[in-house]
């Protein structure tokens, strides 16, 4: 009977664990991999297995050496995990430190990350620190994570795995499949980036998650790239994206409206007049002003600059118009 | 939010590294005691000990003799380990789990008071020696804390909860433009993504409420008490806006409009023509529907329901007369708009 999974990457993990020597891969078929028949398909099978197993172990924070199993040849290969490398450094915790590593358990709503957050404090259990959250009264945040590329981008960027995945951009009818080699994931006013090398374009490129309409594939072995050092993939994302010169716009507000526009208005001028209307100076790019002018309807009005004000106009035409 | 996944294979092979180490510091533990101390239920803690029960190599290689006292864990609920000292320490952190645990401290310090915030940079910087040099062992995550301008409420909301007091707020109301001042039990303030909430009772509503606070335009600790001294904040990561009544909205979007795809909940969507697609949205009231609308033009056509259609097209009308009539000139005397209802 083949035996579980879990019991097989166990033995994995103790056999190569603290081994003086590497561990040549045929004594580690021998040891935990018997239920493969020697040759052809139970090779393949095998390589398979063992290729998976690895990587199981690299993900759970095993570092896994690679080296020459033979004093006298080098093409055998073998594999070691060495104890101290492997070995989570002594840390100890104050309880009130401890009580903050509670709460950031519940910070990811995403279930990979949550799940990669528990098993981080799972360790650090084990290491004989007590947690409980309960003792500290602070508003833990939480951060999702919906966008379905999220999972696969996240493990590729772990993996430095090439992907590639539709993408629709929001001025185009069709999406284009993208082939990039992800470099890390930015989350900014609440929506997740993607910052990489666009292979196709041969240029770094940043890419909304939201805008990924498709499954994102991996393709190509682990370890396929280097990210340039010292990429910040906060800024890469902050450079890239579009950016439009803003502009001082005068804006005629009916008093008790517009609240959100007063209150990051540069000034608001109660009217003066018998006209009713308030001033409100608010600045920003010509086309979210107009998007936000417009969303008030009648009840704002813009005075000034002319650019805002034929924006508006022009919009405005196309729904009369359109609905006549 | 997010369904828990299925548990692993290597799951149970973490769970394990960190369960055994815990084990062998103290020689002998109740069953019980092991689960609480791991957040767990007994049953799993038994199942993962007569995994590594079945754990053990052939004679000769290291780890051939570990021991689970099964004995003692089915009579007086006792785990004993024996014979792992090999694994007598945890594994490090695999780069995606450091990553986890400081990026969710990290968002936690950015929104944490003063000295709360000291004690998670003091936690930070352990934990960040730990994964390695500098954190090169990090993977490239970032979130960028979306600041809380609400900033100057929330002293007082703080205060008032922690002596329950009632407070008086006035709540800014975006879908009607409107302000409204009401006097309000408060319960305790949440965080759910980027926005913190005021959980409350409600007396001018008389309902529970949820309030934005970077809505909440001022505060004001009252003297009277709140009337149920011991009421638990409610957990607001979901479900609150269900009980509030919608009308299916249905919007025919140009391409340069289908972001509203990704921001709002769309219940359904079909492709229309000329590379449109069509949506369906739950709105709760009328002039937000007409806002967005307004924001889309042109590139998005209402198709449903009528009656919305018709309001649309008037204050688009009177909008343009702003301009092109006698417009902003100052003879023109203000009037309310036509549709003042919700």
């Amino acid at each position: 009977m083949a035996q579980p999974r879990a019991e097989r990457l166990m033995n994995l993990h103790i056999l190569l664990l603290g081994a003086k020597r590497f561990i040549s891969k045929d004594a580690i078929r021998d040891a935990c991999y018997s239920e493969y028949p020697r040759g052809g398909a139970g090779d393949e099978a095998f390589e398979r297995a063992f290729e998976r197993d690895k990587d199981a172990l690299r993900q759970i924070g095993a570092v896994i050496e690679v080296g020459s199993a033979d004093a006298f040849f080098d093409d055998e290969i073998g594999y070691r995990i060495p104890t101290e490398q492997t070995s989570l450094p002594e840390i100890r915790f104050e309880s009130d430190e401890a009580a903050v590593l509670g709460l950031a358990a519940q910070v990811w709503q995403h279930a990979t990350l949550a799940k990669a957050t528990g098993r981080a404090l799972a360790k650090l259990k084990g290491q004989g620190v007590e947690i409980d959250p309960s003792r500290l009264e602070v508003v833990a945040p939480s951060i999702s994570a919906d966008e379905p590329a999220f999972e696969p981008l996240w493990d590729a960027v772990g993996k430095r795995r090439q992907v590639s995945f539709p993408y629709q951009r929001a001025t185009e009818t069709q999406p284009t499949t993208r082939r990039v080699q992800p470099w890390g994931l930015a989350r900014s006013s609440g929506r997740w980036y993607v910052v990489g090398f666009d292979v196709d374009r041969g240029a770094e490129r940043v890419f909304r998650l939201s805008r990924i309409v498709g499954p994102v594939r991996a393709t190509g072995k682990s370890g396929a790239y280097d990210v340039p050092p010292g990429t910040d993939v906060r800024a890469v994302a902050r450079r890239l994206s579009p950016t439009f010169p803003t502009v001082r716009a005068e804006l005629g507000v009916r008093p008790g409206t517009g609240v959100a526009l007063r209150r990051r208005a540069e000034s608001v001028a109660p009217a003066t007049d018998a006209s009713g209307w308030d001033t409100v100076v608010v600045e920003g790019p010509v086309h979210e002003l107009a998007d936000e002018v417009l969303t008030y309807g009648a009840d704002v009005v813009v005075q000034a600059p002319q650019a805002l004000r034929d924006e508006v106009v022009s919009r405005l035409h196309s729904i009369v118009e359109g609905s006549s | 939010m997010t369904t828990q996944p299925a548990d692993t294979a290597p799951d149970q092979v973490a769970r394990l590294l960190a369960l055994v180490p815990y084990l062998l510091a103290r020689g002998e533990v109740r069953l019980d005691e092991a689960a609480a101390h791991f957040g767990t239920d007994a049953a799993q803690i038994e199942r993962d000990l007569r995994l590594l029960f079945m754990t053990g190599l052939s004679p000769g290689l290291p780890g051939d003799l570990i021991e689970v006292d099964l004995d003692a864990l089915e009579g007086d609920r006792m785990i004993r380990v024996d014979n792992a000292d090999y694994l007598a320490r945890p594994v490090r952190f695999s780069p995606a789990e450091a990553t986890a645990l400081v990026v969710a401290l990290r968002t936690m310090a950015d929104s944490a008071p003063e000295g709360a915030a000291d004690i998670i940079e003091r936690t930070l910087h352990k934990l960040e020696e730990a994964a390695g040099a500098d954190g090169e062992d990090l993977l490239r995550l970032h979130v960028s804390p979306t600041p809380l301008e609400a900033s100057a409420v929330v002293p007082v909301l703080e205060s008032a909860i922690a002596h329950g007091h009632q407070v008086e707020i006035t709540y800014h109301v975006p879908s009607r433009d409107q302000e409204s001042r009401r006097t309000v039990d408060p319960r305790g303030l949440a965080r759910v993504e980027d926005l913190l909430y005021l959980d409350a009772w409600c007396h001018t509503a008389q309902g529970d409420r949820a309030f934005r606070v970077d809505r909440i335009l001022t505060a004001r600790e009252l003297g009277t008490e709140v009337a149920d001294k011991g009421a638990r904040p409610r957990d607001l990561t979901e479900g609150w806006f269900t009980d509030a009544e919608t009308t299916t909205v249905t919007l025919r979007l140009a391409p340069p409009a289908r972001w509203v795809i990704e921001y709002y909940q769309v219940t359904d969507q079909r492709p229309g023509p000329h590379g449109t697609v069509d949506v369906d949205l739950e709105v709760a009231s009328e002039q937000w529907a007409q806002s967005l609308l307004f924001r889309l033009a042109p590139h998005a056509t209402l198709l449903a329901p009528a009656d919305y259609a018709d309001t649309f097209t008037a204050v688009a009308r009177e909008a343009l007369n702003l301009y092109e009539g006698d417009g902003v000139d100052s003879t023109r005397t203000p009037h309310d708009p036509p549709h003042t209802t919700e």
